[in-house]
């Protein structure tokens, strides 16, 4: 356990002192909301009823950003190998960098997204909506696209292939995410049905996500 | 399963089976088309047009069927190491990838005249689209890698990960529910569709199926051929080396 811990705060500290993921990622964010309105018009009552999903589609296209690096940089310079000789399961491994990656790039998404809503015109119920939703769902963002690093850790062009990999076993978070969060603004299904659905997503992700990049971890070093 | 570990076993088995699982599937494509053009009835509400379902239904099954070989040759290259089972994997991806096409594109141009557009985006069709997808990263992700068997090992995680998915990205699509209908073969109650028609597509399905095998096995023995020749190209670039 004292591993574990000390492994994420690790790479806590290494995203904090070096930069990189969390800020691009962010930024990123920004970029994406900024643009739908141009490309769809300035029409606030268009953008509040379509600002859910689009805040939804932009922090999971978001997420992609910097996730290429979550074993890359360690595999690079070899302190993935000495973490793998170390006595810790390489799925807690995996879980540790995980949560670590999801604390410097999920959480500001689901935290900036209510700032980002009063661009889009949302109602203050929706805004909430969104950000607990965004809360919930971007961790399994992360445990999935964690596959994905995995498997393209060796790989130097790995952040183009990771995109098309990850983002379709990404849609059912997507699509109770972006349910659950326009349920509860208004509609016929009550705000629980999905967001457990979410919440359930985001659990079973967090393990298949850890065990499928541990094997690709394995299976790479052989 | 253990005795065609063997490469040359393999191309043995391959040199008899792709002509004979060639030949079965054109004897059945002669046959099957035979009945649904001469044989069946047009449907009395959808006319002519349902006669795209003879190529449409047989094509979407093996898009499924495929994917599950692939997760069970992943299973082969992570669990049991069998040399060929990566091999097999890779084959089938185009493959797969092909016939899931092959049914998008038919539905569409079943849907065009049905109901009065290309794309609906209904919970079925959505989920084959996603399986389209898929096939599209495994693809993209053999490439990415220089040495085969590497690849091998990665696609092998992706394709299972990707096989646990399946099912719950059938649930979550069929959460915004359905213009498509129901499926009417496979069912627990029996058939519903009538046999004038389930005839012509239960032999279109296995001719679909014997080409699959055909193609299989074709892919399988160009895979095998151009590791063979990489490894030599690889031996002689060393021995020149090593003349250096």
């Amino acid at each position: 356990m004292k591993a574990f811990t000390a492994l994420v705060r690790r790479d806590i500290r290494i995203a904090a002192r070096i930069g990189g993921g969390g800020g691009t990622g962010l930024a990123f964010f920004l970029i994406l909301v900024t643009i739908v309105p141009f490309a769809i018009g300035p029409d606030l009552n268009l953008l509040s009823r379509i600002g859910p999903a689009i805040l939804w589609i932009a922090a999971t296209l978001a997420t992609l950003i910097g996730l290429d690096r979550l074993f890359q940089a360690d595999e690079e310079d070899g302190s993935l190998d000495l973490l793998m000789t170390g006595s810790m399961p390489l799925a807690m491994l995996v879980l540790a960098k995980g949560i670590a990656h999801w604390a410097v790039t999920g959480l500001p998404l689901a935290l900036a997204a209510p700032l980002l809503g009063l661009l889009l015109a949302l109602e203050p119920e929706a805004m909430g909506a969104v950000f607990v939703t965004l809360l919930v769902g971007t961790p399994a963002l992360t445990f999935i696209g964690a596959v994905g690093a995995a498997l393209t850790a060796s790989l130097r062009r790995g952040g183009l292939v990771l995109a098309v990999l990850v983002l379709p076993l990404m849609i059912p978070v997507l699509i109770f995410g972006v349910s659950a969060a326009a349920a509860a603004v208004g509609g016929t299904v009550p705000f629980r049905t999905p967001f457990l659905a979410l919440c359930g997503l985001s659990l079973g992700s967090i393990v298949i996500g850890s065990l499928g990049s541990a094997l690709a971890l394995a299976f790479a070093g052989e | 399963m253990l005795r065609y570990a063997n490469p040359a076993n393999f191309l043995r088995l391959a040199r008899v089976g792709i002509p004979l699982a060639g030949g079965l599937s054109a004897l059945l494509f002669a046959v099957g088309l035979w009945l649904v053009f001469a044989r069946s009835p047009a449907d009395y509400q959808q006319g002519e047009t349902v006669r795209i379902m003879y190529i449409h239904v047989p094509a979407a099954w093996l898009g499924m069927a495929s994917y599950s070989l692939m997760a069970l040759s992943a299973l082969g290259t992570l669990v049991w190491r069998h040399p060929l089972a990566d091999v097999s994997a890779k084959a089938l991806a185009p493959i797969g990838a092909a016939f899931t096409l092959l049914c998008l594109v038919t539905g569409s141009l079943w849907g065009k005249p049905m109901w009065g557009t290309w794309w609906v985006w209904d919970a079925r069709l959505t989920s084959v689209l996603v399986l389209f997808l898929m096939y599209a990263g495994i693809m993209a992700l053999w490439n990415a890698f220089e040495d085969p068997a590497r690849a091998g090992r990665a696609v092998a995680v992706l394709t299972l990960v990707g096989f646990v998915n399946i099912p719950i990205v059938k649930f979550s699509v069929d959460w915004w529910n359905t213009l498509h209908q129901p499926a009417s073969v496979i069912r627990l109650d029996g058939p519903t569709i009538h046999p004038s028609m389930l005839t012509p597509l239960l032999v279109m399905a296995f001719a679909f199926t014997a080409l699959l095998l055909a193609l299989h096995m074709m892919g399988m023995r160009n895979e095998i051929l151009a590791r063979r020749i990489r490894a030599l190209g690889l031996t002689a670039a060393r021995g020149e080396e090593a003349a250096e």
